[in-house]
């Protein structure tokens, strides 16, 4: 049973992430990168971190798949006028990405990561709560302050100055 | 609750990295190359969680709530940045995005 949840979700993240790059309309796009996160939110849950995949849905799903969607539909740019990929770039990115792919592999071949499989206490909320509170207390108060400078800068991005001249 | 182990899930997490990549590097819609980006810290993301799962500490997940925050605060500068290219050149396409070059 756990085996084949498995298999399932990483078929639908792999296939998700898969169909991303190859689909030629961006909201179509942004649907399968919807799809590839509900399967990466289920490896979540295999490897016992529920609230992770919780927070996943929420941040993803919720903000950043809405804002993609909100963005492309006020873009509004036509799906047609693309053209076709070069095979120089076909080329180029196929033997980028299966050198990375072939050099992961290879070394997880080479040295067997050490993984210690045996069941271990479930992390709660309380148990993140209490490193997010204490060892991560200082990185916990820059990203929050990192969020304000985010958003002054998006403010500052999407808002048009004009110039405006005052003649006495 | 994990038959498989740590390879099985940090050969997931290279393998939608790598997807990510081929697409950052093949694409020219902006919007889809950000998407692609968002899957390669997605896939860091979960070899984090993996690791965090198979060594019986809490930092891995821990980091991951740091990643997520700088993840959405990246994607929201960074639309904001195609929202004002677009208004600006009336395109996302990079291959016409060249001022620099010339």
């Amino acid at each position: 049973m756990a085996n084949l949840l498995f298999y399932i979700f990483s078929f639908l993240t792999v296939g998700g992430a898969a169909l991303v790059v190859y689909n030629r309309n961006a909201v179509n796009a942004a649907m399968f990168l919807l799809l590839s996160l509900v399967g990466v939110a289920g490896l979540f849950v295999m490897l016992d971190a529920a609230l992770m995949a919780f927070v996943l849905l929420l941040v993803y799903a919720g903000a950043v798949v809405a804002l993609f969607l909100f963005i492309i539909m006020l873009l509004d740019t036509t799906p047609g006028s693309q053209k076709p990929f070069k095979k120089a770039t076909v080329a180029a990115s196929t033997i980028g990405g299966a050198l990375l792919l072939l050099g992961v592999v290879s070394m997880m071949k080479r040295g067997s990561l050490s993984s210690d499989a045996t069941e271990a206490a479930v992390p709660t909320l309380k148990n993140y709560a209490e490193q997010l509170f204490t060892t991560y207390l200082l990185p916990v108060q820059v990203v929050g302050f990192m969020l304000l400078i985010a958003m002054l800068g998006v403010i500052v991005l999407s808002k048009r100055f004009t110039v405006t001249e005052k003649t006495p | 609750m994990s038959p498989f182990g740590l390879n099985a899930y940090i050969l997931i997490s290279a393998l939608l990295f790598a997807i990510g990549f081929f697409g950052v590097l093949l694409r020219k819609n902006t919007l889809v190359i950000y998407m692609c980006l968002e899957l390669m810290l997605i896939a860091s993301t979960l070899a984090l969680v993996a690791f965090s799962r198979f060594n019986h500490t809490l930092d891995g997940s821990v980091f991951v709530f740091f990643i997520l925050t700088i993840a959405a605060a990246e994607v929201a500068v960074g639309l904001a940045i195609i929202v004002a290219l677009f208004r600006k050149r009336h395109t996302i396409a990079v291959e016409e995005l060249n001022t620099l070059k010339h």
